[in-house]
């Protein structure tokens, strides 16, 4: 174990560590601290210039009702909601099938198709953005969610595939093979055999893409406009300009709209730093 | 004939295994296609033309292309300013591997120290950013009282100064990426060879000496990782700047991406033609990357066969 562990350290080094460890943690969340005590405060604090004093009281109850009772805040975080959801969906049912085809079949075209996954996960997608924008006002998409999810699904298609081919390349082979000897349907073999060896990487795909596409604040401006169909990322902005300089109210709003990913991220860590990280180790 | 078919095996059976891939393959090469790499080839055609988004094309040759790199001010700095990005975006990797080596201990409760140093990454960037402009505000601003404290005074903010506004936005963007380094970089150490780092030890190899002839060379996977993460990054930049600048102030802090945006959707108009042309540089910028990536998982795939 690199660096050495803490336990063959000195005495005076171990208790320092100890020490060390929330001071820095402390310094490392300080721009989050800083706004989940704005979240708290009276409006009166920032008139007065306590920006950063003790709350002269405790405001959360009223700060955060206002969020959810006096904006447009619920109807962005339900379309965020209804965005996300099904592009996780789609990218799932899409990506397994793609990987599975990939990761098993040997075919000429193979590679070729695998990197032309990869190349497009790469690319700038700003450079998507003119045909994209025009081809879902052409479908009649514009500012609707299901333009947001098809572009999404198709986008996140290539990470997926390129994690899910992956995954599937590391499973033992001879299983399919057996299968194929019993004259198992290929289809078959994809259902029964290969997705439920695939449930870690399916919950791994799922809440990955969650916080992305909950995250994405680029398309979401690009392709919808007001609250009918934008998601929080782009709402907190017309939310923002509704309570201008309303620090407190604009505090609670962002920590709103950041939360359900990082509950995501909590309650499924395993997962979620599994998908991250894979690779990062031979 | 190869299609006719035998009475109990159909054409489907007897090609199972060669038209099961493309069948699965079907759906989701269209849709990508469609929307992914159908559109590329598209921007390089809408930037040979004058185009507002609604009516006719017209054709303009390399006219943008050469408005564009013949002194477009805007364009300059854009293009420097994504320069910058590049190259301090990448100081999340040695910063990520310093946090990693710090929380690589066993104590009680370091789970959930790893976590919560990882979490910034979790949350939007747009929250991020406002966050961070917040925090830079002018004289009430959490930064600005630190700062003043030591007597610094950056005159209208770290935002609100041409100076200082892009290496502020930057500071913001490398706190999720340092984290998202630092996690992978955790994981790498966990797979570090212990015999090796123990046989090190006896070798009387220690401290940074260890760290670069023994540690390093053996996170390379998620050193690749980290770079591949940190350019892509680096180069999409787009979020941050729109919400803690917007562009400004005097457009000091746009970047290729923002610039293509503000230039193709925006209350300047619609000039989706010079937009296209702004992208397609910037595509080229990351091709440059994009072909290494490619190249160096060819030669692991092709070892791996």
């Amino acid at each position: 174990m690199f660096p050495k562990p803490l336990e063959k350290s000195s005495r005076s080094w171990q208790i320092t560590y100890q020490m060390l460890l929330p001071v820095v943690l402390i310094i490392w969340l300080l721009p989050l601290i800083a706004v989940a005590i704005f979240s708290i405060k009276p409006d009166a604090d920032f008139v007065n210039g306590n920006y950063w004093g003790v709350p002269s009281s405790f405001e959360f109850f009223t700060n955060y009702g206002k969020v959810f009772f006096e904006s447009d805040m619920p109807r962005y975080l339900w379309n965020s909601v209804l965005i996300t959801v099904p592009t996780v969906i789609g990218c799932i049912i899409l990506s397994s099938m793609t990987g599975f085809a990939l990761g098993v079949y040997k075919f000429r075209g193979n590679l070729l198709i695998f990197f032309m996954f990869i190349a497009g996960n790469f690319v700038p997608f700003q450079i998507l953005m003119v045909p994209v924008r025009d081809l879902t006002l052409s479908l009649n998409l514009y500012d609707t969610k299901l333009g947001l999810v098809l572009f999404h699904v198709a986008f996140q298609t290539g990470f997926c595939t390129l994690f899910m081919r992956n995954f599937i390349r590391a499973l033992p082979f001879p299983l399919i093979e057996a299968a194929r000897v019993e004259g198992v349907a290929e289809w078959r073999i994809f259902v029964f055999i290969v997705l439920p060896l695939m449930k870690p990487a399916l919950a791994a795909l799922a809440v990955l893409i969650f916080t992305f596409i909950w995250n994405d604040y680029f398309w979401a401006i690009v392709l919808t406009q007001g609250p009918d169909s934008q998601p929080v990322t782009a709402g907190i902005t017309s939310f923002n300009s509704q309570f201008r300089a309303a620090y407190h109210l604009m505090s609670a709003g962002s920590i709103v709209a950041a939360l359900p990913p990082v509950i995501m991220f909590f309650a499924m860590q395993k997962h979620f730093i599994a998908g991250l990280t894979l690779g990062a180790v031979k | 004939m190869a299609t006719a078919t035998t009475p109990n095996r159909s054409w489907y059976k007897r090609n199972e295994i060669a038209v099961t891939p493309w069948l699965f393959l079907l759906p989701g090469v269209i849709f990508f296609a469609l929307y992914v790499i159908f559109p590329i080839f598209q921007s390089f055609w809408i930037s040979f033309h004058e185009w507002d988004g609604l009516g006719e094309k017209t054709w303009v040759g390399t006219a943008n292309y050469e408005r564009l790199l013949g002194g477009d001010r805007k364009f300059e700095t854009s293009f420097w300013n994504n320069i910058k990005w590049l190259v301090l975006y990448l100081l999340a990797i040695p910063m990520g591997l310093f946090i990693s080596l710090f929380l690589n201990q066993k104590v009680f409760g370091i789970r959930l120290y790893k976590s919560m140093f990882f979490f910034p990454f979790v949350i939007s960037q747009v929250v991020v950013g406002l966050v961070f402009s917040w925090f830079y505000l002018p004289n009430d601003g959490l930064f600005d009282v630190i700062t003043g404290l030591v007597g610094i005074d950056i005159r209208g903010g770290v935002l609100g100064n041409p100076d200082t506004a892009t290496y502020g936005i930057i500071a913001a963007g490398l706190w999720p990426q340092t984290a998202y380094c630092m996690i992978l970089y955790l994981t790498g150490l966990n797979a570090v060879d212990p015999e090796q780092v123990e046989a090190a030890r006896l070798d009387g190899a220690k401290g940074h000496k260890m760290l670069w002839y023994v540690i390093i060379p053996q996170l390379k996977p998620a050193t690749f990782i980290a770079f591949v993460v940190t350019i892509i990054g680096a180069l999409r930049s787009f979020d941050f700047i729109a919400v803690m600048t917007n562009g400004g102030p005097f457009g000091s802090t746009r970047v290729l991406s923002f610039y293509m945006f503000e230039e193709s959707l925006s209350e300047f108009g619609f000039r989706m033609g010079y937009g296209a042309a702004i992208a397609v540089v910037l595509f080229f910028i990351m091709l440059i990357f994009i072909t290494y990536f490619l190249w160096s998982m060819y030669q692991d795939e092709k070892g791996a066969r």
